[in-house]
């Protein structure tokens, strides 16, 4: 009886919160959105999702805080059919890849996302970034180089160039470098005399790949390899490394929000971009909202305002000129873009298609490598 | 038999949930270590014309695969399956990941040079209408539903439906590669875009296919006798095949990417054809499959076999490292007074009760080189500033972290054996002239053994399988074949290969435990009283 009495309950309940979903225009009030967590997803939450929010009383935002292992997870939900996101925020390499795979959306820029202010087509205002039928660009982002000031050695000159990390005669001390191949695979080439257009010609041989291992190789007992953006700057800050790569805007924040003796080494940062995808396969009323949703997040004043909260390049071109001041502390935050002409002197742009079919191959050996 | 019955299905509701949550997804799980049906799912026509082709000799693949394969990927293009193929053959074959998509892109420009000169010769061809009319009729039930069922097990979808066509059985018999197109078009254009057949242009794979009937002259002899519908245009066709490009699909597959012209991509694809792999498996332990038979991996890539070792060497001196500290502090629990003992107690639960990555990462402070211990060796004098102990980033720092973060599994079932043993015996061994010693090893220490055997078990198996605390301060030779694993679900995607690695663990920890067994006996292994 018991049994009965909740299972009717339950009933009604599940009709009322369905009845409650269609309400608006067949759009869901909820919605689940995944990112990464840490400063970005509180960027992200405060430039898109309280002004939203504030829009559309009644919608309700969950975050999922699994973007890194966003792939995997959305493969193991479309497989077992019950896909509960809305809204994925990942790299442009996974995004190709959920692409490949069938578990994004294609989208048609024009049509779902809104035009720039003056007019420009969203296709042409994000221009070379739609890197992926299936990708939404949010930001530009880099991967590049943090120093200790305090930690150069007397009488050797501030380190400039990205070769500085190979240098551990002029510049003792430990680095920290992502324990993967990529990135750094490009810049042991590049100070092993590889001309920059020539780095993934060479990468593509197998000797090419011996020659930026054996490069690696000379600095290998002075590296601690990271897997996650936020160990590079603690290293830094605990005075265990004396150089390392992670993420720009990580290397912002320790440097201008907790004051950490740290200076940026943009040389050979490399880029890449970070954005949204639509899981394939959402309900109508699910995908209305998410289609609503995406459209207000990426519009030229919106991802501006995110770089108020980090110093990520927004992707449209029409935003660039609304950048601002950092929201709480009050500094100008063009020049810590990594867009900034005087940081992008000499960049790199990561290679998708490059890595799409080596990645396997080339990571096989870097982690035999890393083993012996 | 009532009564077991009745036992039986009071356990039923526990057995049905530990089967169906807990054993089937596990076996289907391990099972993605030899399945590999995605290649003849995906591109089946292919695969069977490519049975017939000598991989040994360095002849190319007959015409005939490369037409199989231009109307398979077409369909698996359209829906949006072959970068999924690409995916996997890119595990054994670097470089297929991108010809299998860029290929994807320029399918629609492989058919349109037969399209343009066919509705140059005839504008009817242009017209949906037109072909649909052509191509239906009856008699081709059961081809449509051989085409259904191809295009069910490709696409993963269901297919069932009404088509609003059937083919027509002449048309079949007279051009069976644009019927099979066509056929491909319709099912998707009725079932998958709920369009009307009649009304939708044919994908550009239809004309490339028509090209493809149009190359035998048996059958532009058959043309000029049929009389059926659209009968006029295809003599047109079969009349002005000079208009058609000379060259056959091989040429226009390697046009668009050498690739598609070299033996060991087709190679690798007819290996990795049959529905089964021992590919992964072989992955696994460093060895790769390739058309000469299984060979070694080269020394550079090799990285399995070591890593299993590792993983057993490090989880053994984990467990023997736990034996030692663990083994007094449980004496201790079991000989001092109770309340002493509780307060103890505590002391060996709370840090049990902490998050692992709390626990794990305040032993990053404390190891680390400006880390708490180094500080307090620098500061005491025993350490020299400029040299540091290295205790984490690799091996020791695992072992230490781990050794802590599994010690209360050691001395949990140690306590309970300890507090069975009856202090008297002890005693007695003492009245009768044994030394402290020789009392504790021959009279407490043998009573105490099935606590060690159940606590090694406990943290050997829980070492085994651990990864969250050597990915954090395991450097690079701190890490387990587990992270491996891991970064194989997670990143690479590569499951096969992860179910592979997590079926071999499983089997070395079920033959540890087989070995345990037989020398140990595991009913000399206890939990407690």
């Amino acid at each position: 009886m018991q049994l009965i009495k909740t299972l009717t309950a339950s009933t009604a309940l599940l009709v009322v919160a369905t009845g409650a979903a269609y309400a608006d225009d067949h759009m869901a009030s909820d919605m689940t959105l995944v990112s990464w967590g840490g400063a970005y997803q509180s960027s992200q939450t405060k430039a898109y999702a309280e002004p939203y929010m504030a829009n559309n009383p009644g919608v309700s935002i969950t975050w999922d805080e699994s973007s890194n292992e966003a792939v995997a997870k959305l493969r193991a939900m479309n497989e077992a059919n019950n896909v509960t996101w809305d809204l994925v925020d990942v790299v442009a390499a996974d995004a190709m890849r959920l692409c490949d795979e069938g578990l994004a959306m294609e989208i048609d820029a024009n049509e779902i996302l809104a035009a720039a202010p003056d007019g420009t087509s969203a296709e042409d205002d994000f221009g070379d970034l739609l890197v992926s039928d299936c990708f939404i660009p949010q930001i530009v982002y880099s991967t590049t180089f943090g120093y200790r000031e305090d930690m150069v050695p007397a009488g050797a000159p501030a380190p400039t160039d990205i070769c500085a990390l190979f240098d551990t005669e002029t510049y003792p001390g430990m680095r920290s470098l992502e324990k993967r191949p990529i990135n750094n695979m490009e810049w042991a080439l590049l100070c092993d005399g590889v001309a920059k257009d020539e780095v993934y010609n060479v990468l593509e041989t197998p000797e090419g790949q011996q020659q930026a291992l054996d490069k690696l190789a000379t600095i290998k007992d002075s590296v601690i390899w990271w897997s996650a953006g936020a160990d590079t700057p603690q290293l830094l800050a605990d005075g265990e490394v004396f150089m390392g790569s992670t993420y720009n805007g990580r290397l912002f924040s320790a440097i201008e929000e907790q004051d950490q003796p740290i200076a940026m080494l943009w040389d050979a940062q490399v880029f890449d971009l970070d954005g949204w995808i639509i899981p394939t396969g959402l309900p109508e009323d699910r995908l209305n909202r998410v289609l609503d949703f995406v459209k207000f997040a990426t519009d030229t004043q919106r991802l501006a305002d995110q770089a108020k909260y980090i110093s990520y390049g927004p992707a449209r071109f029409s935003s660039a000129p609304l950048v601002g001041k950092h929201a709480e502390l009050g500094i100008d935050m063009a020049p810590h873009m990594p867009t900034d002409p005087e940081n992008a002197k000499n960049t790199f742009l990561y290679n998708y298609e490059f890595w799409a079919d080596y990645r396997d191959d080339i990571d096989a050996k870097f982690q035999a490598w890393l083993a012996q | 038999m009532r009564q077991k019955m009745r036992a039986l299905m009071l356990v039923a509701p526990l057995l049905i949930f530990v089967v169906v949550t807990f054993i089937v997804p596990i076996l289907s799980m391990l099972f993605r270590s030899v399945e590999n049906d995605i290649v003849a799912n995906t591109i089946p026509g292919t695969v069977v014309a490519l049975s017939e082709w000598d991989g040994s000799t360095s002849e190319p693949p007959h015409e005939d695969v490369y037409r199989n394969l231009y109307i398979d990927l077409f369909k698996a293009e359209e829906a949006k399956q072959h970068t999924r193929l690409g995916t996997r053959l890119n595990y054994e074959k670097t470089g297929l990941s991108s010809l299998f998509r860029t290929t994807g892109r320029s399918l629609d420009d492989i058919g349109e040079l037969w399209q343009d000169p066919l509705e140059d010769i005839d504008p009817n061809f242009e017209e949906g209408s037109f072909w649909y009319e052509m191509m239906s009729g009856s008699g081709g039930e059961g081809f449509l539903e051989q085409r259904r069922a191809l295009m069910a097990t490709m696409s993963g979808e269901d297919m069932s439906g009404e088509v609003g066509f059937v083919p027509s059985a002449e048309i079949v018999d007279l051009l069976p590669w644009t019927a099979s197109a066509y056929t491909d078009f319709a099912l998707w254009a009725a079932i998958r875009d709920g369009d009307t057949v009649a009304e939708e242009d044919p994908w550009e794979s239809v004309y490339g296919a028509l090209g493809m009937d149009l190359t035998s002259p048996e059958t532009i002899s058959a043309i000029n006798s049929y009389g059926g519908p659209g009968a006029s245009a295809l003599q047109a066709a079969a009349a002005n095949i000079d208009q058609l490009p000379s060259f056959g699909f091989r040429e226009a597959f390697v046009e668009e990417d050498e690739d598609w012209g070299a033996h060991d991509v087709w190679a690798t694809i007819k290996l990795y054809s049959p529905n089964m792999t021992p590919g992964y498996f072989l992955n696994a332990v460093d060895m790769t499959l390739t058309p000469d038979g299984v060979e070694s991996k080269p020394d550079n890539q090799q990285i399995y076999t070591t890593l299993f070792t590792r993983t057993l060497v490090m989880a053994l001196i984990i467990t023997a490292s736990c034996i030692l500290l663990g083994y007094p502090v449980a004496w201790l629990l079991a000989n001092l007074p109770m309340r002493t003992a509780s307060i103890l107690m505590i002391l060996v639960l709370l840090p049990f009760w902490t998050s692992l990555l709390v626990r794990t990462s305040a032993w990053k402070v404390l190891l680390q080189q400006q880390g708490v211990i180094n500080e307090i060796l620098v500061w005491l004098g025993f350490v020299n500033d400029a040299d540091r102990l290295i205790l984490m980033n690799n091996a020791t720092g695992t072992v230490i972290a781990m050794t802590h973060i599994l010690l209360p599994f050691m001395i949990l079932p140690l306590y309970s054996v300890m507090k069975t043993i009856p202090p008297s015996y002890q005693r007695a061994a003492k009245s009768l002239g044994a030394t402290n010693w020789t009392a504790f090893w021959r009279v407490y220490f043998p009573q105490s053994v099935p606590g060690i055997g159940a606590g090694s078990i406990l943290v050997f198996i829980l070492a085994i399988g651990y990864y969250i605390t050597p990915e954090i301060v395991g450097g690079t030779d701190g890490v387990f074949i587990s992270n491996r694993i891991a970064y194989h679900i997670s990143s690479s995607l590569n499951w096969g290969l992860a179910a592979a690695l997590g079926t071999i663990l499983l089997v070395v920890v079920l033959g540890l435990y087989w070995c345990y067994d037989k020398i140990v006996g595991i009913d000399n292994v206890k939990l407690g009283g």
